[in-house]
């Protein structure tokens, strides 16, 4: 119990230290381009979105610091993260929610089937060291040097514009509204078919090698051999005594690459016109975007922290002796 | 005669096919015979690790069996040559005539998964008709049976020391009530309190089921406290085989006077030890 | 003459946080030179912590380390020269040699660092070293991965006495070693102490090379010393109980043997 109590303590602790930073951060801009931005624009900013952008970047700010500061929270626990200057000052929340949920559904659902894939072709392979199935490694090494936009053009080229089987961009058909029927979510899948499919494909050689690397190492380990000697069927020893202990290691990996996924997929989404994070935030770069640029930070921080508290619950429960630190 | 014997080897050889190859076992013929303690001793590269892994057919590549057979004569009168097991008849011979505890209970026993499972496992391989509650009071048994406690059955092996951890070996090696028990070094690296204990243990287990043991270790004094035989091993050959008596009073073989004149008598005389400048002939 | 006197020496170890462990609980006793004194204990008996507060790689809790009745010093060219003085010698061959050096370089490093012989001379002392150790002197361009066990611990003992030490500590020096080895490298060392009268501390669970090779036994149990006294009296008349146990329980062939002296069997 202490051990959860301990690592709740840890990630809230860092999880301050990042929105702390993210609050000092503007202040420390010199001739910072948000008043810029509203000098221009005076007149067409209303007066609470000059407030809310006030209190997140300082801007002149006759309080003292530390009470901005508590504003800063305020504002943030409101789910107030400014106005957004590139898009029409629509609040960043909104603008982030808005492609938050295809990032996350796309790459989320994409990296979940890689890693499932991955790793359980890494341990058939690792499992059958030595014969012929080890000529999927050059494979897989191969895989995973690809660079993402090469093969996403080449799927394109190949599945879109040749044998026009997937649609070649966007999330839904064009001129769809949004809306949870059997059609729309069919739409939707019919459209995430070849970026699912290329993010799939580049990832995968990464998991296979590192499963059957630690398969391999895990064979070696006394407790296999037991296990062959106690006489037990060669699926359990391969299951339950080596691949049980070789996926550790790809646990952490794999919720690591869980908290790159909300702001990591940049090329994927440019490439397919996705609607994603990875695009917004690289649109609001090039306008300069202040508010909208820290406000995804924050997303991509707190995302990432949580990615993490996964990946520690998750190799708690399947590593029996990192719940116990100082062990006799 | 014949009805006594458990295990016959006969011109058994085990080979590294390395560059240039190695012959790891030489030409080993043996039989155990039933309720028979024989001791295994030799230095590390005397290959009587690979002989007990040989027997089972556990060697992994690049060992193999160059030459001989392995005879196991079951109680119930079959004889079984282990060579010539199929995978699945292999599987089943496996623990449940033969068992094996491993040297080194640090890393033989699977981390991840608790006691009661590890020792559950074998029962689910070998006894499928069992329920549930049935493995969880047999494994219990054994706990007890060991003195480790059937109140460990949910725990890890981390959460054990080294003593309970070669206790459960022992409970897991026990677990089908095999006719022969090899153990390879099992008390090595105990303290000599707790390698008393377990010692006892054996003895008393092995009143009380009447299985064979082959002790493999380099510890000469403890096997001459225990055996009925003691089999020297040196350069992968048997170089001497006789009663812990005859090998302790006149040993045959030149190493096995070495083996012997390395261990320093707890009570008696120096020996070969020239710690006041007498010299006995002390090799490097 | 060397001593190192420890005096009361106690040592607490912290674990998770709250609850404290009592490693060694007011512990004393003296090394002296021409004297080896054997440490007798099982696996957490204290005696690794012991080894460890002499090689300062430990601080004491309470008490005192005294080399020549000065509190052994902690910095600068004060420790230097203690360590030139207090030498050890480790359990693991395989472990205390880095296998990136040549031998020639792990018996020069403590040649020059404590300018034990003129830069010209070193050479010549370093097949001098490997001599009183039994090795032959084309092992100094080997690295140790070529050495077997046996002649790794040989180097090592002939590190530690480079730097011509009053005082050894010896942990364990056989116990990773070929059975048939053990033998030649404790007698080796017994020469070494008489030749160059060392005091040595000889470190060990094995009661029977305990007995052979030190004329003082200190039995450890817990972090304290039950027994202590002259080797033979220690192992064939224990007074402590835990002495006891410890002996009764070590195979003992003799004994076993001088049972059925004159019995014949069928």
């Amino acid at each position: 119990m202490s051990f959860f109590l301990r690592r709740a303590a840890f990630y809230l602790f860092t999880a301050w230290a990042a929105i702390t930073i993210n609050f000092f951060l503007p202040r420390m801009l010199k001739g910072d381009p948000i008043t810029a931005y509203l000098a221009r624009n005076q007149g067409k900013v209303s007066p609470e979105a000059i407030d809310s952008l006030r209190i997140l970047f300082g801007l002149d700010n006759p309080k003292p610091i530390w009470q901005q500061y508590i504003e800063y929270w305020g504002s943030l626990l409101h789910g107030d993260l400014g106005v957004s200057l590139s898009k029409g000052l629509a609040p960043v929340t909104a603008v982030i929610a808005d492609a938050l949920p295809w990032t996350l559904g796309l790459v989320g659902v994409s990296t979940i089937i890689s890693f499932v894939i991955g790793t359980g072709i890494g341990t058939f392979i690792g499992w059958r060291r030595g014969s012929r199935a080890e000529a999927i490694v050059p494979i897989a090494t191969f895989l995973s040097t690809v660079p993402y936009f090469w093969l996403g053009l080449i799927v394109i080229s190949v599945f879109s514009t040749t044998l026009r089987w997937f649609p070649a961009s966007h999330a839904y058909s064009k001129g769809t509204v949004p809306n949870f029927s059997f059609e729309f979510i069919g739409d939707v899948i019919y459209h995430s078919a070849l970026p699912a499919f290329t993010i799939v494909l580049t990832s995968l050689g990464g998991w296979v090698l590192g499963m059957r690397n630690m398969m391999v190492t895990v064979l070696d380990e006394d407790y296999v051999t037991v296990a062959q000697a106690k006489g037990l069927s060669p699926f359990r020893v391969m299951y339950g005594y080596a691949a049980r202990n070789a996926v550790l290691p790809q646990l952490s990996s794999f919720a690591l690459s869980l908290g790159f996924i909300v702001g990591g997929t940049l090329i994927m989404e440019m490439i397919f016109s996705y609607p994603g994070l990875g695009l917004r935030l690289f649109e609001a770069t090039l306008a300069k975007d202040y508010p909208l640029m820290q406000g995804m930070f924050l997303v991509i921080t707190l995302s990432v922290l949580v990615a993490n508290i996964l990946a520690d619950v998750v190799y708690a429960i399947m590593d029996p002796r990192s719940r116990q630190e100082a062990a006799s | 005669m014949f009805d006594d014997e458990l295990l016959t080897l006969d011109d058994f050889s085990v080979t590294y096919e390395v560059e240039p190859p190695v012959q790891a076992v030489r030409n080993v013929s043996l039989s155990l015979r039933r309720g028979e303690i024989l001791g295994l001793a030799g230095e590390s590269g005397c290959g009587k690790t690979t002989l007990a892994y040989g027997i089972q057919r556990l060697l992994k590549p690049p060992a193999v069996i160059a030459s001989g057979s392995t005879v196991f004569h079951d109680e119930s009168g079959v004889d079984i040559d282990i060579n010539s097991l199929d995978a699945a008849a292999l599987r089943a011979f496996r623990w449940d005539k033969a068992s094996m505890v491993f040297q080194g209970a640090m890393n033989s026993l699977n981390p991840v998964l608790s006691i009661g499972d590890q020792l559950g496992d074998v029962f689910q391989a070998h006894r499928p008709g069992m329920s549930r509650r049935e493995r969880i009071q047999e494994t219990g048994d054994l706990l007890d049976l060991v003195k480790v406690g059937r109140n460990r059955l949910r725990s890890y092996p981390h959460e054990l020391s080294g003593g309970m951890r070669q206790r459960v070996m022992i409970a897991m090696a026990l677990a089908l009530r095999p006719q022969l028990m090899i153990m390879d070094e099992p008390t090595t690296a105990l303290d000599v309190l707790v390698q008393r204990e377990i010692l006892d243990e054996i003895s008393q287990l092995r009143q009380q089921f009447g299985f064979s043991v082959i002790f493999i270790t380099h510890d000469l004094p403890l096997l001459l406290e225990i055996s009925d035989r003691i089999a020297v091993m040196l350069e992968g050959r048997i170089v001497e085989l006789d009663t812990p008596e005859h090998i302790y009073r006149s040993p045959a073989h030149p190493y096995t006077k070495r083996l012997l004149e390395s261990f320093p008598s707890l009570t008696g005389d120096r020996g070969a030890f020239i710690r006041d400048g007498e010299p006995a002939g002390a090799r490097s | 003459m060397t001593t190192l006197e420890l005096r009361n020496v106690s040592k607490k170890y912290r674990i998770r946080g709250s609850k404290e462990m009592l490693a060694l609980d007011d512990v004393s006793f003296t090394l002296e030179s021409g004297k080896t004194i054997a440490l007798v204990g099982q696996s957490g008996s204290g005696k690794s912590t012991i080894a460890k507060i002499i090689t300062q790689l430990e601080t004491a809790t309470s008490g005192s380390v005294l080399l020549d009745g000065v509190p052994i010093p902690r910095r600068g060219r004060a420790l230097r020269a203690y360590r030139q003085q207090v030498r050890m010698v480790f359990q693991d061959p395989f472990a205390s040699l880095n296998p990136y050096h040549t031998i020639r370089h792990h018996l020069e490093r403590p040649l020059r660092l404590h300018k034990v012989v003129p830069a010209a001379e070193i050479d010549a002392e370093v097949l001098r070293l490997l001599e009183r150790v039994r090795l032959a002197p084309d092992l100094v361009e080997r690295r140790p991965h070529e050495l077997s066990g046996g002649q790794r611990q040989r180097v090592a003992i002939a590190r530690a006495l480079a730097s011509r030490p009053g005082l050894l500590v010896a942990d364990e020096p056989v116990s990773m070693l070929d059975v048939s080895i053990r033998l030649g490298v404790l007698n080796l060392l017994a020469e070494l102490q008489r030749e160059s009268n060392l005091g040595v501390l000889y470190i060990t669970h094995d009661l029977a090379t305990a007995r052979h090779f030190s004329d003082e036994i200190m039995v450890l149990n817990s972090g304290v010393v039950v027994e202590r006294g002259a080797a033979d009296d220690v192992i064939l008349n224990p007074q402590h109980p835990y002495t006891k146990q410890l002996r009764d329980a070590s195979p003992n062939p003799d004994v076993l043997f001088a049972k059925t002296k004159g019995a014949s069997r069928a």
